[in-house]
């Protein structure tokens, strides 16, 4: 070893590191390399993100007059109209999340359960409806529900009901439809994460004296929680700033923030306002995507994370 | 507590179990005993049916017809969770959302044993497979051979009337999984219970069991003691299957063996007329010099390769009739100044004792 470092005449520095210098100069180069490679995408984040959120925040600081001022944002707090939207948002948002886990939560389960052929046809079924337009499928959801629609016709032939039930254009509508829209977005991580659940785990569970429910309470269902927790989040956070739907199933009653926005910019092409409400919304957000991320945090501590 | 497993543990019986997925036939009327407190393995290739008999034991699959019976008691349709047999698996199967702790306990739990209790006998079944001190630990923070204790701390701190294991040491790489087959086997003679073991790895199996099961096809070939079934294989595939062989065509006829032209001197009474198998280990054949002594059957070959491997050779020969045997020997001084050469006329021996004959299937 000696002799082979004295041989290539090395042996004399100080440090007696060989080639220290190169690999450092390498190592540099190498970085550089990367960041170059890596700059069409950081080009590109910057762009379309950084740029445009900053120019909304910008935007939101100028009153109608073009004067900078607190007056878009002071308007939250002073305007009834501004803080019933919020609260309609919200309930919305929650609604269909809890009414996407109801409906989703089982459907998940089956799927994970079922052969594999099955299991494909019936993702076909959850899958299918992103392939048609959300506007369609709304209107779809309007001739089924209204007050002369397949569900109340039906219904009312059958003797159930003596009056149509009021199903569209209010809440009840908003939220079946957002429902509708929703249930893949929360049903696809949560089969993905059911399906990677360890079937031995499930046998050493019952294997060690579990009853088939204490086993799917104890081991089946904590170890499902990611895919839930993910699923939940992609699905509340779409419903706040969620447009169409509402705009049509609620017949004007129900607003909500992404129709406020609208009506904002292009009614009263009011561009503060508009861009407050946008800025708002993305702090609320990620205010609760922090608490939630941080609640789930702490709860699991980690185990979750790794399998 | 756990010490007094040997009292409880039970035998198995195992007799006539089928089982068939669609038109294929995995299980065909397989009959086992396993007796109280035994090491029995169940050894056999791939696709053998060895792992579907662990799981229709453990009752996760379930047969076609059979009948299994724990102590006497028939338990072909008891749900997995009534059984009360322990069971390893070959991934571990190691709960990952609970710290090792919950995972050993969670047999306790189930049967609602109190928390000072649980905790006293989860704290004995770590300090047994030498996790002392580890309860806290998540599972992911684990090594193999550290997942695979807890596995088995958690199966049996329940204290099961049997314990299954399903390859448990597959996945550990070779020094640990020697160490851990000699751990087991101590466990095992401490504790006393009734273990059935699955494998495919004949040296683990030899190291570890009282008996050993070899399994092809769904069917037992044979069950013996490691010993009996090493040095008296009963058909081909179990002297194929347990170390090397090499197989030497004979014929048997008017009550005697014959190899060629050479009456076989062997132990053995001459088997039924027709064609067998002798099965020859390559430790059992030696080199001859000059005149063979004592009773011993002499078969001439040329010598193909010798390969030196520092405290024996191996030397592949090729009989008369073409087919290829295997010699092994130490190398002693003596055997080492004659070690023949590449196509040297040799003469090996195999003495009257070590003649085992198999049928020619």
């Amino acid at each position: 070893m000696s002799l082979a470092s004295a041989s290539l005449g090395h042996a004399s520095r100080r440090d007696g590191a060989i080639n220290a210098d190169a690999l450092r100069a390498h190592a540099r180069r190498e970085a550089r390399g990367l960041f170059v490679l890596l700059s069409p995408g950081l080009f590109l984040v910057f762009a379309v993100i950084i740029v445009p959120i900053g120019w909304l925040f910008w935007l939101s600081l100028f009153d109608e007059t073009g004067q900078l001022s607190a007056a878009n944002y002071a308007r939250f707090f002073e305007q009834a109209s501004y803080i019933k939207t919020f609260v309609t948002t919200f309930k919305v948002a929650f609604t269909v999340t809890g009414a996407c886990v109801l409906l989703g939560y089982p459907l998940a389960y089956m799927l994970s359960q079922l052969p594999r052929r099955a299991t494909s046809i019936c993702l076909i079924f959850v899958i299918l409806p992103f392939w048609t337009s959300v506007l369609v499928r709304t209107y779809a959801w309007l001739v089924i529900l209204q007050r002369k629609g397949l569900v109340n016709t039906w219904l009312m032939d059958l003797g159930v009901i003596g009056q149509p039930l009021p199903l569209a254009n209010n809440f009840a509508g908003v939220v079946i439809g957002m429902t509708h829209i929703m249930l893949p977005f929360l049903v696809l991580p949560l089969y993905a994460s059911m399906k990677a659940i360890d079937v031995d785990c499930l046998r050493a569970g019952m294997n060690l004296g579990a009853s088939p429910a204490a086993t799917f309470r104890q081991i089946f269902f904590p170890l499902s929680l990611p895919g839930l927790a993910s699923g939940l989040v992609i699905v509340f956070v779409l419903c706040l700033g969620f447009f169409v739907t509402p705009a049509l199933m609620g017949g004007g009653k129900v607003i909500m923030w992404a129709m406020r926005m609208e009506q904002t910019t292009s009614l009263y092409s009011n561009w503060g306002a508009g861009a407050a409400l946008g800025v708002v919304l993305l702090a609320v957000t990620l205010a609760l995507l922090g608490l939630f991320h941080w609640l789930l945090g702490a709860r699991a501590t980690g185990v979750w994370s790794r399998r | 507590m756990l010490l007094s497993l040997a009292q409880s543990a039970l035998p198995i019986g195992i007799s006539g179990i089928e089982k068939r997925f669609g038109a294929v036939s995995i299980l065909s009327s397989l009959s086992l005993d396993v007796a109280a407190g035994e090491f029995l393995t169940l050894l056999g290739p791939s696709g053998s049916g060895k792992t579907t008999l662990l799981m229709i034991l453990a009752g996760f699959v379930r047969a076609n017809a059979g009948s299994i019976k724990v102590g006497g008691e028939e338990i072909i349709t008891m749900p997995p969770h009534r059984r009360n047999i322990g069971m390893v698996f070959q991934n571990y199967a190691l709960f990952p959302h609970m710290n090792v702790f919950h995972n050993i306990a969670f047999p306790l739990k189930q049967r609602r044993v109190s928390a000072a209790e649980t905790a006293e006998r989860v704290e004995r079944a770590l300090d047994l497979v030498q996790l002392k001190g580890l309860g806290e630990r998540r599972v992911d923070q684990l090594s193999g051979g550290q997942r695979q204790r807890v596995a088995l701390a958690r199966a049996i701190v329940f204290e099961p009337r049997i314990v299954l294991m399903d390859e448990p040491l597959s996945a550990l790489d070779k020094s640990l999984r020697e160490h851990m087959q000699i751990e087991l086997r101590n466990l095992h003679r401490r504790l006393g219970m009734t273990t059935v073991y699955v494998t495919h790895d004949q040296r683990e199996a030899i190291t570890m069991s009282d008996r050993i099961a070899v399994m092809d096809a769904g069917r037992i070939e044979q069950i013996d003691q490691p010993e009996v079934l090493y040095a008296r294989p009963r058909t081909k595939f179990v002297a194929g299957f347990i170390g090397e062989s090499s197989f030497v065509p004979v014929e048997s006829r008017n009550g005697s063996v014959w190899y060629e032209d050479r009456k076989l001197r062997m132990n053995d009474a001459a088997p039924s007329t027709g064609r067998h198998l002798m099965v020859v280990r390559p430790e059992k054949l030696r080199l001859i010099a000059g005149e063979p002594t004592g009773d011993v059957n002499v078969l001439p070959a040329i010598v193909g390769d010798v390969i030196y491997q520092g405290d024996s050779f191996v030397c592949y020969a090729t009989l008369r009739d073409g087919r290829q045997v295997t010699l092994r020997d130490y190398c002693r001084s003596d055997v080492l100044a004659r070690l023949p050469a590449p196509g040297e006329p040799v003469m090996l021996g195999i003495d009257a004792q070590d003649v085992v004959l198999v049928a020619d299937q």
